[in-house]
C-alpha cells in the first residue's frame, strides 16, 4: 500500500471516529465528552490558524490568543447589546448589535483583521525573538485594556445569553453545535491547505527560509507576511466566536500569554508546517490535560516532563513522527 | 513633589529587582541563545525557599544564602537534565520544552508548599526606616535593594569584562566551537552561566519574598516584565538589561502613581482610575512597542 493511500485511511479513520463521537457517548452516557469534544475542535481551528504564520511564514507570535480574545468578545458584545437593549453606538447610524452567527462572524473577522493590520505593520518591522515578544506586548495591552472595560464586566468577564442563531442548526443542542464546529474545522482544514499550496502560500514559505533571496526575486515580502499575519488573526477571529458560543461566557484570560503559549505547544507538539499537525496537536494536548487531571489535581507536574519528552525525542512533532513511521513501513 | 521622589524611588528599587532577573536572561540569551520562559520559576524557588526558612529558623542571612544555593542548584540540574539538549535546537523548542518546565515547577511548588501563599516577616535590621527625602521617612529595605541592584550590577560587569572567566563567557557567546577547540571545558561553561543566571533570579526572589505574596505562579507575571526588559535593552547586553530595568521600573511605577490624577483633569474620578489603572498596567508594552518600531532590535544591539 502506498504511504499516500494509508495518510488518507488514517485521515478518514479520524474523521469518523469524530462524526460517530456523540452517538457513542450518549450510549454510554458520557454527554459531557460531546462538550470538551467541542472545545478541542475549536482550539483546533485557532492552532491551524496560529501553523499558518508559525509553520509556513516562520512568525512565531506569542499574541495568537489576542485575536481569539477579540472574537469571542465581539460575540459576547453583541449578544450583550441586543439583549440590553442599548444601542452599541448611535453614529453614524444606530446599531443595536446582533445574535445572528453570520454577522458576528463578519464583524469579529473584520475586527481582527483591523487589529491584526495595525499591529502586524509594527510587528512586523522585527524579527525572531523580537517578534515573539512585541507579539506578546501588543496581547497584553489588549488583556489589560479589557480588564479595564467595566461597562462589559471587566475583570470578571461577561456572560452571554444563549448562544448565538444559527440558520437550520439549533445551536442551544450540544450535539447539533458540535457537529456545526466539526464543519467549520474540516472548511478550516481545506481552506488552509489550499492556501499553503497556493502561489501565495510557497512565497510566504520562501520567506521563512530565505527572505533575502525572495527579496531579491522581487517577492515584496513585507507585504506577503502581513497578509498572512492578518489572514491567521482572521481565523484565531471566528474560533474566539465559537469559543465565546460554546461556553456562553467570555472573560480577559482569553487573551492571557498563557493561552497564547497553549495554542504554541498545541502547533509545535502536533508538529507544525502540515496543517494536520496542528488539529491532533490540540486534540492531544487537551486530552492529555483531562487525562491526567482525572488521575490528581496536580495533573500539570505530569503534563510538564511529558512535553519536555516530546521536544527533546520527537523533534517534528506527531504528525514528523508518524509521517517517518508511514515512510519506514 | 517629595511624593513624586518617594515613587522615583520605589521605581528605582523595582526597577534593580527587574534587573536582577533580566541580567541572568540575558546572559543566558546571549551566551547560549537559549530563551528561557521557566527563568522566573528560579526566582519562585528563591522567593519560597527563603520564606520557608525565615519562618524555621528566623535569621535573615542563613534565608538568603540556602535560597541562593538551593535556585544555583535548581539551575544547575534544569541546564544538565533538560536544557542542554535545546541549545542547537530552534527557538520554539526551547519555548515548548521551558513552558513545560514552568507547569512542573509551579505544580510542584503547589505540593510542597500548598496553594495558600506565605508571607516574609523583614528582619528587625531591615525593617526600620530612613529620611532619605528630609521628613519622608523611606524603608531601609528598599534602599537595600538599591544598593543590591548597583552591587550586582557593578560585579557582573567586573566579572565579565575583567577576569579570565568572563572573557572565557564572552568567547563563549561569539564562537562556541572555536573556544571548545582551544580547551576549554564548553559545557562546564554553559552550566556555571545557567546556574549564575538561575542564582541573580533567586537573589531577586528573596529580595522580593517580604514585598510581594510568594505564591505559585509569582513567577511568570514579573517573567513577562523581564522580557519586556531585556527585549528593550537588546537581548544579550548587560548594559542594556540595566537601562531597561529601570526604565520599565519607572514607567511602571510612576505611570500607577500619577496617572490617575493626570486623568481626572479629563475624566470623571471614578472612569479616570479605571482608564488610568489600565493605561498604567499598558504603559510598559506601549513602550516596548514604541522602541521596537523604531529599534528593532533594542536600545543596544549586540
Amino acid at each position: 500500500m502506498s504511504s499516500i493511500n494509508r495518510k488518507w485511511i488514517f485521515l478518514l479513520v479520524c474523521l469518523s471516529l469524530l462524526i460517530l463521537l456523540p452517538p457513542v457517548s450518549q450510549t454510554l452516557d458520557e454527554s459531557y465528552l460531546i462538550s470538551s469534544m467541542t472545545r478541542v475542535l475549536i482550539f483546533a481551528m485557532a492552532a491551524i490558524s496560529l501553523d499558518l504564520i508559525v509553520g509556513y511564514g516562520g512568525m512565531v507570535s506569542f499574541g495568537h490568543a489576542a485575536f481569539v480574545g477579540l472574537g469571542a468578545y465581539t460575540a459576547a458584545i453583541l449578544s450583550f447589546h441586543i439583549n440590553d437593549g442599548s444601542p452599541l453606538f448611535t453614529m453614524p447610524f444606530a446599531y443595536d448589535g446582533t445574535n445572528q452567527l453570520w454577522a458576528v462572524l463578519l464583524v469579529a473577522i473584520g475586527v481582527a483583521a483591523l487589529v491584526a493590520t495595525l499591529t502586524g505593520m509594527i510587528s512586523l518591522r522585527t524579527h525572531r525573538i523580537h517578534f515573539i515578544m512585541i507579539t506578546l506586548a501588543f496581547a497584553q495591552m489588549l488583556y489589560y485594556l479589557f480588564i479595564s472595560l467595566d461597562y462589559y464586566g471587566g475583570e470578571d468577564g461577561l456572560p452571554m445569553m444563549g448562544r448565538n442563531q444559527i440558520p437550520l442548526i439549533d445551536s442551544g443542542d450540544d450535539t447539533s453545535f458540535y457537529y456545526f464546529c466539526l464543519l467549520v474545522l474540516i472548511l478550516f482544514i481545506i481552506l488552509a491547505r489550499r492556501l499553503v499550496g497556493s502561489h501565495f502560500g510557497r512565497v510566504l514559505q520562501g520567506c521563512k527560509y530565505n527572505e533575502k533571496r525572495m527579496q531579491t526575486l522581487g517577492f515584496n515580502t513585507y507585504r506577503y507576511r502581513l497578509t498572512a499575519y492578518v489572514i491567521a488573526a482572521m481565523g484565531a477571529a471566528v474560533a474566539g466566536v465559537l469559543l465565546a458560543n460554546k461556553t456562553e461566557y467570555v472573560d480577559p484570560g482569553l487573551f492571557s500569554w498563557h493561552l497564547s503559549g497553549e495554542l504554541l505547544v498545541m502547533v509545535i507538539l502536533g508538529g507544525m508546517g502540515s496543517i494536520y499537525g496542528a488539529v491532533i496537536g490540540a486534540i492531544v494536548y487537551l486530552l492529555l490535560e483531562q487525562i491526567f487531571s482525572a488521575y490528581t489535581e496536580h495533573w500539570m507536574i505530569l503534563l510538564g516532563p511529558v512535553l519536555i519528552l516530546v521536544v527533546i525525542y520527537a523533534r517534528h512533532g506527531i504528525y514528523g513522527y508518524l509521517q517517518k513511521l508511514n515512510q519506514n513501513a | 513633589m517629595l511624593l513624586f521622589f518617594e515613587q522615583l524611588l520605589n521605581g528605582l528599587q523595582f526597577g534593580f529587582m527587574l534587573f536582577l532577573l533580566s541580567a541572568g536572561l540575558t546572559l543566558v540569551f546571549g551566551v547560549m541563545n537559549l530563551i528561557n520562559l521557566a527563568h522566573g520559576s528560579f526566582y519562585m524557588v528563591g522567593a519560597y525557599v527563603a520564606a520557608t526558612v525565615m519562618l524555621a529558623s528566623g535569621s535573615f542571612v542563613l534565608a538568603l544564602l540556602v535560597a541562593l544555593l538551593v535556585a544555583a542548584a535548581c539551575g544547575l540540574l534544569v541546564e544538565v537534565i533538560v536544557l542542554r539538549h535545546l541549545y542547537r535546537r530552534d527557538h520554539l523548542d526551547q519555548v515548548l520544552a521551558t513552558f513545560g518546565l514552568i507547569l512542573f515547577f509551579n505544580e510542584a511548588t503547589r505540593m510542597i508548599w500548598g496553594r495558600q501563599p506565605l508571607f516574609m516577616q523583614l528582619p528587625e535590621f531591615l525593617s526600620s526606616t530612613v529620611e532619605v527625602i528630609p521628613d519622608v521617612p523611606y524603608p531601609l529595605y528598599r534602599l537595600v535593594i538599591i544598593g543590591v541592584g548597583l552591587a550586582v550590577a557593578l560585579g557582573l560587569y567586573l566579572l565579565i569584562n575583567h577576569t579570565r572567566l568572563g572573557m572565557r563567557i564572552r568567547a563563549g557567546a561569539s564562537d562556541r566551537s572555536m573556544i571548545a577547540a582551544l580547551g576549554v571545558n564548553i559545557r562546564w561553561l554553559y552550566s556555571l552561566v545557567f546556574a549564575l543566571g538561575a542564582l541573580l533570579a533567586g537573589f531577586a526572589g528573596v529580595m522580593a519574598a517580604p514585598i510581594f505574596a510568594v505564591e505559585s505562579g509569582m513567577g511568570e507575571s514579573i517573567l513577562i516584565l523581564t522580557f519586556v526588559v531585556i527585549v528593550i535593552g537588546g537581548i544579550g547586553s548587560i548594559k542594556g538589561a540595566l537601562l531597561g530595568a529601570l526604565l520599565v521600573g519607572l514607567v511602571d511605577t510612576l505611570g500607577r502613581a500619577f496617572l490617575p490624577d493626570l486623568l481626572q483633569w479629563l475624566f470623571t474620578t471614578s472612569s479616570a482610575n479605571s482608564i488610568a489603572a489600565s493605561l498604567a498596567s499598558m504603559s510598559i508594552y506601549i513602550l516596548m512597542a514604541a522602541i521596537l518600531a523604531f529599534k528593532p532590535r533594542g536600545l543596544f544591539p549586540v
